[in-house]
This record gives structure tokens, sequence and C-alpha cells, in this order.
């Protein structure tokens, strides 16, 4: 396990990581956003990503107070619908970190992440949404972690893997939750904005996580293995 | 007496539907809670518990909302209240004036309020 300094540090380097990739891809998650949305995601993910990256930028706080301190920035300076969904879920996962990130709490975090998502959103799987994306990478980190039991790092590069698989099904796939489920046909062929910011803050976590890790980072989502058993479910599948 | 809150995206229209919904109920703690904070189009958990907290004076506070995040940032901001505070899964206009009228009775509580709210659920403006 790697001691807490290393931990606050790797978050404090998360933080600023996926600040500074939303603000590049700020134009382009806007871009996506305008298509089928309010043309908003990506000037207030990166806003609040900003402010969260420098709200954790002090030496005090524990792993767990970090993430959630995170998590009430964005609620405040992300809005909409994204403010609640990744700061809301933020701050609630967070308390999974209460004996600090390993692997085990990693898992614990991404479950508790992706329910509060679905509750907040109630957003199933297949309405083109977050969930498209965080479900394969949910699915595909715990069975990594606990059935193939796979370096945590080897388990996150998957799960990347498996978010951008995720995003690329919200293409084809007709809205029935957000902004642009009022579109109706109209939304089918357009990738969905949550479900890429997702896949790319997963991506910095992952470049993040390789500089403390030992392990793969370019994998593909498929599996080695065919388990003898079966992880906890998780969440409730539609 | 039951506070109400009414969340829109819009400013102007959480503005106008507490106007509305003073005219028909008498003096209720009405407080609107519409737009991002920053002068746009949106909800903002944060303004929405600001919101239940100046409606709110011990007895609870039920709370009106258009769609979609207001929902979302409602729920957020309950979570993060202390106030007995419940969204009505009522049309946010009509859910209000009826809201409005039965905060004023004397005897009214947050169920009562949150009953009366969501009635309009089935009305019809044609038939």
């Amino acid at each position: 396990m790697v001691d807490e300094p290393t931990q606050q540090e790797a978050i404090r380097a998360a933080a600023e990581a996926v600040a500074d990739r939303l603000e590049d891809e700020k134009e382009y998650l806007t871009e996506l956003d305008s298509a089928i949305g309010d043309a908003d995601h990506g000037s207030n993910l990166a806003r609040g990503f900003r402010a969260a990256a420098d709200a954790v930028d002090d030496e005090e706080s524990t792993p767990e107070e970090q993430v959630k301190k995170i998590g009430v920035t964005l609620i405040s300076k992300v809005g909409g619908a994204s403010g609640p969904l990744y700061g809301g879920s933020i701050m609630s996962a967070s308390q999974t970190f209460d004996e600090g990130v390993t692997a085990e709490s990693s898992v614990a975090f991404a479950e508790a992440y992706l329910d509060k998502v679905k509750d907040r959103g109630d957003a199933q799987l297949g309405a083109k949404t977050m969930v498209d994306a965080l479900t394969p990478a949910v699915h595909t980190f715990k069975k990594s972690i606990e059935v193939d039991e796979l370096p945590p790092l080897t388990a996150f590069a998957k799960a990347t893997a498996a978010a951008e698989r995720g995003v690329e099904y919200t293409v084809p796939i007709r809205a029935r939750k957000g902004r642009a489920s009022y579109l109706g046909w109209r939304s089918v062929g357009h990738q969905d904005p949550g479900a890429t910011s997702t896949w790319f803050i997963m991506q910095e976590l992952l470049a993040v996580a390789a500089n403390y890790l030992d392990g793969e980072t370019d994998v593909d989502a498929r599996s080695p293995t065919i388990p003898d058993e079966t992880p906890d479910e998780v969440g409730d599948e539609a | 007496m039951i506070g109400l809150v009414v969340v829109s995206h819009s400013h102007k229209a959480a503005e106008g539907i507490c106007e509305l919904a003073a005219e028909m109920g008498g003096d209720p703690p009405l407080e609107p809670a519409g737009g991002d904070g920053e002068g746009g189009i949106g909800t903002d958990a944060e303004r929405i518990g600001d919101a239940i907290a100046a409606a709110d004076d011990g007895e609870g506070a039920v709370v009106l909302v258009d769609l979609g995040s207001a929902v979302m940032n409602a729920e957020l901001a309950i979570e993060m209240t202390d106030a007995n505070a419940t969204i009505a899964d009522a049309p946010i206009l009509e859910g209000a004036l009826n809201a409005a009228v039965e905060a004023t009775n004397d005897k009214s509580t947050v169920d009562s309020v949150l009953e009366k709210a969501e009635e309009a659920r089935t009305y019809r403006k044609t038939s």
C-alpha cells in the first residue's frame, strides 16, 4: 500500500491533471454538448475542476477529506446537472476512502460512485449518459481486481479502455435521459458529452497513477480469464 | 408555517411563480431559487439550500421544481440541510399555487402541503 503522504500527493496531482485536461478539452466537450445539450458541459466542468484542484492544494487533509473537498467544490462551481452528478457522487463516495486509497477501497469508491450517479440521475444503462461509460469501467475494474487479481494499475487501465467502449456505444443510441432526451431520434449519431468527460477524467487518473504504481497501461478491456466465481453484483442492473 | 421554495432554471420564472402563488395563497414563506446564480439559465444546489433555510421557520419546507437538474440540485440541497424539506412530485406552477393555499392553513404540515401540491398532477387544461 502506498503511504498516506504519497496518496495525498497523488490526489493533488490527479486533481491538477484532470483540471488541465478538461481545460484543454473545453471546446471539444462544448461542441459535443451543443449538438444534443445546452452547450455548457466543457466550460462548466473546466471551471469546476480548476476550482477543485485549487481547493485540495494543502497538505493537512486526509485522502478522504481531499476527495470530499473535490466533490463539494464541484457541487458549488459546476452547476447544472453535472454539479450534482459529478460533485454529489464524489462527495458521497469519498467515505469509502476512510482508511486510505487501496485497490479494495478504490473498487468500493467506483461502485459507490456509479450507484450514486444512477440514483441521482435516475438513469440506467443504455440511456446515452455517463452511466454508459461508467458501468463497463466499474465492472471491468472490479473484476480485474477481485477475480483476475491484476495489478491495480493494469486493472485501472482496462477500466479506462472499457470506458472508451462505453463512450463509443453512446453514439448510435437514442437518448432517454437528460436534455438530449428531448431531441428524441435526433440524438442518434451524437456522442454523449458526459460519457466523454468521464473517460477523459479516467485517462488522467490513469496517467497519474502510472507515476506511483507498477503495471501495464496499454491494455484492452478484454479479459484473460473466465472467472470461477462471480463478484458481488454492482448496483441494480436494468 | 410550512415554507415553500420554487426552483426553476429561470430566475424570472421562479420569481413569477412565487408572485402568483403569493397572490393566491395569502402570505406563506415563499422563496424563489431560480437560475444558476450568475444570471444564467440553470439551477444551483447552494442557492436552493439558502432558499430552504430562508423559507423554513422550523416546521419544514416543500420544494417545487421544474425539470432535470432542478430535481437533482434540490435533492442534493435537501441532503445537505438539517431542515425537514421534501420535493413535491408536481407541476411547478399549479403545485406552487395549491401548496401556497394549504401552507397558510394553521394546521398544515409538510405532508399536507405535499399532498395538496401533488394533487395538481392530475389537473387537465381542457376536457
